[in-house]
């Protein structure tokens, strides 16, 4: 058990951000905590996609370097999916700068009662 | 000049990027530029479509990388029908956007950019290209929701924006185990090396599950709908028109397509829990989205429970996946789309000339507003499926697949989910045309009018329902019905993309 999660440590580490991402998007009350807890979650996958691109003593792959070859493909999708996230980033934030201006509060429950009159 | 598998994508693109630097030049420009462009979309969209069902798939390899490797882009009978649809829709909503706003060049230059996503999602046929465009109509579809001036609208939106982020994160990661899995990404590709790796491998079955999650959280099955009812009730009404209408159907053409392309039947006939996934979703959605629908005293919110069946009923067209059934399922997806983004603008309309947004207000709505009421009650009734209205030709479609496929459960459920339509649509067509508006009613609506008026000075522009309004939400109701007799010649040329799609 304990060779199994020393071997497959950058996994265990995914699934660990994945779920601390979850919990804190869910448990947080305050909005912009859960976006940060949006980001985290996020990073578990892009960890994911790097860790199963790694290949132990691998070159770039270039022709005349030595095999094996590490395949770039999974790097260049991380790469976009990072730039996805920075944008959804973005406009969450605008989304809270918004509900604040509007409200006066980012706390979930506090905007519950304030939100109750409308 | 299979190009124009690529130029359907990059015009919206385009239009979108005209439309924001108009505003240098002059402001408010953005609506022409956008009638353009999708003038435009919708003639590229109807030869793309003309050539598919003519003379059959058109592919297309961007960048001139070989298909495995580069990205493809296919054009199938199923992928023209969505690409039609979108652009029809689009062009309808602007005609109600002209007077209802909101009016700004980002409005209109995010509205390009989501039907360019939408766009992107039907044509790809790879699967991480799937995600970029998921995400790209995500993006527009936050940022249109959050377009109402009110903070309800930001609200709704961050909600949308939170749990759409994590539904299309799921999506990711199943595409990451299904590349561990295969070292492909090609959807025709994947499905060859899939079942060559044989179906129970455990790497296949989580991919499976992830990428069919993700998806359910966009499609806005039960019980991840969460995010649905707050967006479209918070939407402006054009808004909640065009996505209520497009967004959620490209989610489910994604599903259909990636459960049959990239997985297949001989992967649901393997592994039962897979199935068992589609159909329990199916059959909570449908029977909970019409029980919620039925409790919900706002018409838009009513009228977004009621996707949530329906959407349903389309995932329980895909659980059963025989040719008789994924074609239902297509004119079910239009259908809905035609009168839920018809029953949606109309209660726009509806708001504009009385001012009527709840249930109870509806009371006596055929004096007050005789189109609007007349059009509600149209689009109701195809929406319970009436012959021989479009919802139901593709219900009928629906129940003959359970039927043929011997899904007696799904079957019972299917039958039943017009009952329950019948259950919310009854509540709301009996209080328009058949009871007196109450007397203490008038001075509420003024005071409702008044709220906006006297709170924000911006507001200050009242609308008045305008000749284009009208003509959106009339050609809604006609489509319905017109479609409702045109629908079998369809369901004859569909049929064998279709049948290639399942072999």
């Amino acid at each position: 058990m304990m060779d199994l999660l020393v071997s497959r440590d950058y996994y265990v580490a995914t699934f660990l951000l994945l779920g601390i991402g979850t919990y804190v998007m869910i448990a947080s009350r305050n909005l912009v905590k859960k976006i940060i807890g949006m980001n985290i979650f996020q990073t578990g996958i892009f960890l994911f996609f790097i860790a199963a691109a790694y290949v132990d003593g691998g070159n770039p792959p270039v022709l005349t370097m030595d095999a094996p070859h590490v395949s770039p493909l999974p790097h260049v999708l991380i790469l976009t999916a990072i730039v996805v996230g920075v944008a959804l980033t973005a406009v969450a934030l605008g989304m809270v700068v918004r509900i604040y201006a509007e409200y006066g509060t980012l706390d979930e429950e506090t905007l519950q009662e304030v939100r109750g009159s409308e | 000049m299979s190009d124009l598998a690529a130029l359907v994508v990059a015009l919206p693109i385009f239009g979108s990027l005209v439309a924001f630097l108009a505003a240098l030049v002059r402001s408010k420009s953005g609506w022409p530029v956008a009638v353009v462009a999708t003038v435009a979309q919708l003639a590229v969209a109807a030869t793309l479509a003309a050539r598919a069902f003519g003379e059959g798939t058109i592919s297309y390899v961007v960048g001139g990388f070989e298909a495995p490797y580069g990205i493809e882009l296919v054009v199938d009978g199923l992928t023209a029908t969505m690409l039609v649809l979108i652009a029809a829709v689009s062009l309808g909503v602007l005609a109600y956007a002209r007077r209802a706003g909101p009016r700004s060049n980002p409005f209109y230059a995010v509205f390009m950019l989501l039907v360019a996503g939408l766009t992107g999602m039907s044509v790809t046929a790879d699967l991480f290209n799937m995600y970029v465009f998921l995400e790209i109509t995500g993006l527009a579809a936050y940022a249109l929701v959050a377009s109402g001036d009110r903070g309800r609208s930001a609200v709704a939106a961050l909600k949308y924006l939170l749990v759409g982020t994590v539904g299309a994160s799921l999506f990711l990661l199943g595409v990451g185990y299904a590349y561990i899995d295969t070292g492909t990404l090609n959807m025709a590709d994947l499905a060859a090396k899939l079942a060559a790796n044989g179906y129970s491998a455990t790497l296949t079955q989580t991919a499976f599950a992830l990428i069919v999650v993700g998806l359910f959280i966009k499609v806005a099955v039960f019980p991840l709908h969460t995010w649905q009812p707050d967006a479209y009730a918070g939407a402006p009404d054009t808004v909640s028109g065009l996505i209520s209408a497009l967004v959620s159907t490209v989610a489910a053409y994604a599903l259909l397509r990636v459960v049959f392309t990239v997985f297949g039947t001989a992967f649901l006939d393997a592994n039962p829990f897979a199935h068992g996934l589609l159909v329990g979703g199916a059959i909570i959605s449908i029977l909970l989205g019409s029980l919620l629908a039925v409790s919900q005293s706002e018409v838009k919110r009513m009228l977004a429970y009621s996707s949530v069946s329906q959407f349903g009923l389309i995932v329980a067209a895909i659980s059963i996946g025989n040719v008789t059934a994924l074609t239902g399922a297509a004119i079910h997806l239009v259908g809905h789309a035609i009168m839920k983004g018809g029953l949606f603008l109309t209660a726009g309309l509806v708001a504009t000339e009385t001012g009527a947004r709840r249930v109870d207000e509806y009371e006596g709505l055929v004096k007050r507003s005789p189109v609007g009421a007349g059009v509600f009650g149209v689009l109701a009734v195809a929406m319970v499926g009436v012959p021989p209205t479009i919802g139901f030709a593709g219900k009928w479609y629906i129940a003959v697949g359970a039927a043929e496929a011997g899904a007696w459960t799904l079957l019972a459920v299917i039958v039943g989910s017009t009952l329950l339509t019948l259950a919310y649509f009854a509540r709301l067509v009996e209080r328009m045309f058949f009871r007196e508006p109450s007397a203490d009613l008038e001075p509420a609506v003024e005071r409702v009018e008044a709220v906006p008026d006297g709170g924000d000075a911006t507001e200050s522009d009242a609308v008045e329902a305008s000749l284009g309004m009208y003509a959106a939400v009339v050609a809604a109701a006609v489509l319905s019905v017109a479609l409702g007799f045109a629908v079998f010649g369809y369901g004859d040329v569909l049929q064998s993309t279709i049948e290639a799609l399942l072999s």
